[in-house]
């Protein structure tokens, strides 16, 4: 069960010929791909692209309909290698994931697909996630498409170009034997537009046509000799094709009419290129340009009699290409130098080698480019700028704090890491490897713990090197069941046993692949109508041949959870210490549970609602209980009283009473100013008869004793 | 103001620009969804983009859309619109929260000749103003100042609490302030029907779409109303007790105004923790530090000193915190906590985690203090206490526990803490004294150090363990003209972390300047 419900999105992919198609790029691709006639389709779930899996896999009533496969891969390698049902059956297919980081587990497959080639059209669709909001390192998927050979389609950004671009996709990848990626950045992926549908379309052949009428041809194996042939079978045939179609199709574009200079774009570039010369009064609001545009929607191969004559009698041309290295404008000096071109190249140097394009970067970049190389196109006001400089604020930088993101309101990996602090404060810091997932929030304050993150599910293979038993202390390790399922148990868990790792590894079990929208996967506690989960991590682990194992199944037991990793970090016993540490990711089960007891409490059934709270005048105002915690919940304010120095503790409404603060008091001895409030809806005869007579003699109590005594009341507002 | 190249003739001015920032999980989605939406119910070009990803988990996002009306001239032509907003580039900005619109401002996203700002001025406090021991709070007068000056025009007031009052959420009332603002030429009713059509809490979003509305339509955007001043006051005064509490009251009036101040509410504070005649100690106390005081100092020494007094007299025992929890005033708050509404009950769980160490201060003082002189004994009682008691206090076993504990009060002068307590109390007192006979300044500074300690068990602790490092510079500094200054930056450094990492650079630093090098 994913985080959202897609059922509004769809009944979008229902739409037909002619209907007008209204919301966010990467649908408006999942819809282009049944337009197609696509016959399967998998991928990996991750930013940008996790709504293209989320939106098939709620629409399995219409893949049905179509004899569609749609599977959730295990992982891109997965994917990838899925892909391979297009070598010898003229079906397309498309796998999609996250780039760079799917890519580069999926290169193995995609190399031996890209070596074969593909008689089917063979789509894979990269979500980059370049630029300043980004979660993974920064590199380009260019390097990918250059030496597998694959076409790499960066499409404007906008529907109808996406849309098209699938379809060109699929056709240049059946006439040049290729796969094909198609590259949509992060904010195209989300941009909001729409296009003109067509009919979705039954694959002329399906995956189950192609099982009842196997084909085979050794010539598409990769095993020599075929390999070597293909290398050359790349260059002599697939490549020409491939320019052939792009050329024929006039997949790249160009705008504007003659100039003396001229700019070179990537496809998704154009939207931010576009702006900048609207800002210099070069551009109107449509895109007319008095700059000639050359755009390339096919980044890879480079078409190079379209660069050469676009460059013919210029005296410069900007390449506006992001990201590093400057793949596409050294091919381009190569191509100009040899084609004994005189136009003057510019562009890193114009424009930063590294970081995103973003507006202020591109008009910056732009203007200099034309003020050096065509300053009577612009305004006198622009040929000369006189501009103060930006203010610099720097009372205003230091009021305003860093916030980066961090663990959710309620988050059962919270105390995980509350108790890995406590762990740590009896026995001292130990080296800590972290994994991707949202548990690697723990490298934020306040928690400050873990050193390294080397990919997915390669948390514990990245302190592999650290097996030392001779040594006093054991690393300590984190994997997510996301990465687990993923790579982590032949990479990380079986690599530890084989090679006698005597680390301690935590994997956190929080019943979905929760960092990417809260995918089910094997381990997923919930029923899933088209997929098999309720695979115990343990009973996998155990697999593996781990001996030590310890299954915490409430990690919000802040002091077992101190005490296990305890005994993880001193038990005599050889071998890897493995602990499952299971909890429901709080994001989904609200989800999950908040409507069904929304809809009880109505109905006048009983439900109990809990809430954390603190007594003001019990907390001093410590912050204790935050460095252990972080939750957005769990907050501080001052209050109306001029004893009073520091703020204290507080619990905002957003509470959903998982325990965690109440268990970090407990367990690290903190205060007693934590207390949990269970509101009972609806309560039976019984608890309310209960209730009212404690109430009586409480409230006896307290009057006798207020009676006695100098009582200063707050009054309440 | 502008912001890099300068523009001439800028074809993009017929595109309203709109950026919203907020913290993940705050609902930017929908609200760029609603406004994406109304332009689009209009008849408008409209183009929205968000990064989402993981920096929704509570971290700093952004959404950006762009809108235009259509061009009848030019028929189906779509315009080209950015994906990402540029400095000195934003018509209207939506910070929702305050120090959100403080990091547009510095992003360079809003600027006085072009953009209004709308802000909703509560605060969602980021983790690292959270976790430090003092006051980590950023400073809301500095963004308001800010945000003002870099704006051509700015809306602000608390939305939050707007949207809870009508049951709904910070998207909704953000989106009213949007229309109220007069800023997008849409009628009031399309952004009504957008609401309409999302389908999800729409009664309680229009409520808070309405409120939000007429304030920022009122132009009355730009102020809070002053939070009324909540003021303690005996609200139950036995007879036997009447007359020395009003002798206790006189005694206040007679201390010079500036005092006053502050020992009102420390008397007050004093009396609830134990009894009128723990009052008439703290006055007399505060009376000799008054004595020897003077005017032309404003009383600066005096002043700490009723404040601080009060807070060491009140220390936070077993008992206080049994008293505190079993009041009727508790409950009361509680149940508005959690809106308790009729035909509800409610259960409360109180998370207790006592050591030998607390037990014993609860002991007659020669009792408890012989056990702790006993490290074995302590180990092996501490074996039967030391775990965590979860206690409620709606039932009769746990409320009527805690409620004897907080009646062994009456005993408490002669129990181990007190004394423990008091004798930290004079001697702290008395270097605060004594330094103030040759610096006043360092004697101020010195009985601010109180601050330090607070908390319960190991963190009590560390807070007494940094108070007594601070104070021990006491004997490098004396002399000095700068000391009361450095007590202040030691001060300072204490509360800055928990490991009292900077309080030892500070501690450094005083030593290398003030101790003779030894070569």
């Amino acid at each position: 069960m994913a985080e959202r419900s897609f059922a509004k999105e769809v009944q979008k992919l229902k739409l037909g010929e002619g209907q007008e198609f209204t919301g966010e790029g990467i649908l408006a691709i999942t819809k282009a791909l049944l337009q197609c006639g696509v016959g399967y389709v998998g991928g990996y779930q991750g930013a940008p692209i996790s709504h293209l899996m989320d939106v098939l896999a709620d629409a399995q009533d219409i893949l049905g309909e179509l004899g569609v496969h749609f599977e959730a891969s295990a992982s891109e390698a997965t994917a990838t290698a899925m892909l391979a049902a297009s070598v010898h059956y003229p079906i397309r297919g498309a796998a999609t994931f996250k780039s760079t980081v799917g890519t580069n587990v999926a290169s193995d497959a995609l190399a031996n697909l890209a070596s074969g080639g593909v008689t089917g059209g063979a789509l894979i669709i990269v979500g980059e996630d370049y630029g300043e909001g980004s979660s993974i390192m920064q590199e380009r998927s260019h390097a990918f498409a250059m030496k597998s050979q694959v076409w790499l389609l960066d499409p404007r950004p906008n529907l109808p170009s996406i849309v098209a671009a699938v379809e060109h996709g699929f056709e240049l990848s059946e006439a040049s034997n290729t796969p094909v990626m198609l590259q949509v950045r992060i904010r195209c992926c989300h941009v909001h537009g729409s296009f003109i549908a067509r009919d979705n379309k039954r694959p002329a052949m399906t995956v189950a046509d192609a099982l009842e009428n196997p084909r085979r041809d050794t010539q598409r194996i990769v095993l020599p000799p075929a390999s070597f042939l293909h290398e050359k079978e790349k260059i002599s045939k697939r490549m020409p094709a491939a320019i052939d179609y792009i050329r024929r199709h006039g997949l790249n574009e160009t705008f504007g009419g003659e100039g003396k200079v001229g700019i070179i774009c990537q496809g998704g570039m154009y939207n931010g290129v576009v702006r900048a010369l609207q800002r210099l009064g070069l551009a109107d609001l449509y895109g007319e340009t008095r700059v000639p545009l050359h755009v390339l929607n096919v980044t890879y191969p480079l078409i190079e009699d379209e660069l050469v004559r676009f460059c013919e009698g210029k005296d410069a041309v900007l390449v506006v290409e992001e990201g590093q290295p400057d793949y596409i404008e050294q091919a381009l000096g190569t191509m100009l130098y040899k084609a004994g071109g005189s136009v003057k190249l510019e562009g890193k140097g114009m424009l930063p080698m590294a970081g995103e394009y973003s507006g202020d970067v591109m008009l910056a970049g732009i203007g200099g480019f034309l003020r050096q190389h065509a300053g009577d196109l612009l305004a006198p006001e622009i040929r000369a700028p006189n501009v103060p400089a930006p203010p610099i604020w720097d009372d205003l930088a230091k009021a305003v704090p860093a916030r980066p993101p961090g663990f959710c309101v309620g988050c059962p990996e919270r105390p995980i890491f509350a108790a890995t602090k406590l762990a740590e404060e009896e026995l001292g810091k130990h080296h800590i490897a972290s994994d991707i997932g949202c548990h690697l929030f723990s490298i934020m304050p306040p928690f400050e713990l873990g050193a390294t993150t080397m990919g997915y599910g390669l948390g514990p293979a990245s302190a592999s090197a650290f097996n030392a038993p001779d040594a006093g202390r054991r690393s300590i390790s984190f994997v997510g069941d996301g990465g687990f399922w993923h790579n982590g148990l032949t990479s990380s868990i079986g690599n530890a046993v084989f090679n006698q790792n005597d680390g301690v590894i935590v994997v956190v079990d929080n019943y979905y692949s929760a960092a990417t929208g809260g995918q089910d996967i094997l381990s997923s506690r919930a029923s899933n109508r088209t997929k098999s989960t309720n695979h115990p991590i343990t009973n996998a682990i155990r697999g593996m041949g781990v001996k030590w194992v310890r299954h915490v199944e409430r990690t919000y037991d802040v002091g077992l959870m101190r005490d296990t990793l305890k005994e993880a970090l001193t038990t005599p016993e050889k071998g890897p210490k493995v602990i499952v540490a299971s909890s429901e990711c709080m994001l989904n089960r609200q989800r999950r549970e908040a409507p069904l007891k929304k809809k009880a409490i109505a109905e006048g059934k009983r439900a109990v609602r809990t809430k954390f709270g603190v007594d003001e005048d019990v907390c001093t105002g410590d912050h204790a209980c935050m460095r252990l915690s972080g939750c957005p919940s769990l907050t501080v304010k001052h209050l109306d009283d001029p004893l009073r120095d520091d703020p204290v503790a507080a619990i905002d409404e957003n509470c959903v009473g998982c325990g965690n603060c109440g268990e970090v008091a407990d367990a690290a001895v903190l205060c007693p100013s934590f207390y949990q409030a269970d509101v009972v809806s609806n309560p039976t005869g019984w608890e309310r008869f209960w209730s009212t007579l404690r109430g009586r003699v409480i409230a006896s109590l307290q009057t006798s004793r207020e009676r006695r005594r100098l009582s200063f009341e707050v009054a309440q507002p | 103001m502008k912001y890099g190249l300068p523009e001439g003739d800028d074809a993009t001015r017929g595109i309203v620009k709109i950026a919203i920032l907020a913290v993940g999980g705050q609902g930017g989605g929908v609200l760029s969804g609603w406004v994406t939406d109304v332009a689009q119910r209009t008849g408008w070009h409209v183009q929205s983009t968000s990064v989402a990803g993981v920096a929704q988990r509570t971290g700093a996002t952004i959404y950006y859309v762009e809108m235009m009306p259509r061009d009848p001239a030019r028929g189906d032509a779509r315009p080209v619109l950015s994906l990402s907003p540029a400095p000195g580039d934003v018509d209207i900005l939506i910070a929702a929260e305050l120090v959100e619109a403080g990091r547009a401002v510095l992003r360079g996203f809003v600027t006085p000749e072009r953009t209004t700002l709308i802000a909703s001025s509560h605060r969602m406090l980021a983790v690292s103003e959270k976790i430090v021991p003092g006051d980590g709070k950023a400073s809301p007068d500095t963004v308001l100042r800010r945000a003002g000056e870099a704006s051509r025009r700015f809306i602000h007031f608390d939305m939050e609490t707007m949207a809870k009052k009508a049951g709904s959420v910070v998207s909704a009332s953000l989106f009213g302030a949007l229309a109220g603002s007069g800023e997008l030429p849409f009628p009031r009713d399309a952004f009504e029907e957008t609401i309409k059509a999302g389908g999800k809490g729409v009664d309680a979003s229009l409520r808070a779409f309405a409120l939000a509305y007429e304030r920022a339509a009122s132009g009355d955007g730009e102020h809070e109303p002053a939070a009324p001043a909540v003021k303690p006051k005996p609200a139950n005064t036995p007879a036997r007790l009447r007359d020395a509490w009003n002798g206790l009251l006189g005694r206040v009036e007679r201390l010079p105004p500036p005092v006053r101040e502050l020992a009102g509410p420390g008397l007050v504070k004093v009396v609830d923790f134990l009894d009128p005649a723990y009052g008439a100690e703290y006055l007399g106390r505060l009376e000799r530090i008054v004595a020897a005081d003077e005017e032309a100092r404003s009383w600066a020494f005096s002043r700490e000193a009723a404040k601080y007094v009060a807070n060491a007299m009140v220390y936070d025992d077993i008992i206080r915190v049994a008293d505190l929890k079993t009041r009727p005033a508790r409950a009361a708050r509680v149940r508005t906590e959690v809106r308790l509404r009729e035909g509800q009950t409610l259960r409360t769980t109180e998370y207790f985690h006592p050591r030998m160490e607390e037990i014993c201060g609860l002991l007659p003082a020669r009792l408890g203090a012989a056990i702790e002189r006993r490290p074995g004994l302590m180990k092996s009682f501490n074996r039967l206490v030391d775990r965590g008691r979860r206690i409620r206090t709606d039932g009769m076993l746990g409320f009527g526990t805690l409620w004897s504990l907080a009646g062994l009060r009456r005993w408490r002068r002669g129990l181990l803490r007190h004394q423990v307590e008091s004798r930290h109390l004079e001697e702290w007192l008395a270097v605060a004294e004594r330094e103030r006979a040759s610096d006043y300044a360092l004697g101020v500074e010195v009985l601010k150090c109180r601050r330090l300690i607070k908390g319960y068990s190991d963190t009590h602790k560390r807070g007494q363990s940094k108070f007594d490092r601070v104070l021990s510079c006491l004997d490098l500094l004396r002399g000095r003209p700068d000391a009361a200054d450095w007590i202040r930056r030691l001060r300072e450094a204490a509360l800055a972390d928990a490991d009292g990492v900077a309080l030892d650079g500070a501690i450094r630093t005083v030593r290398s300047f003030a101790e003779p090098s030894s070569g």
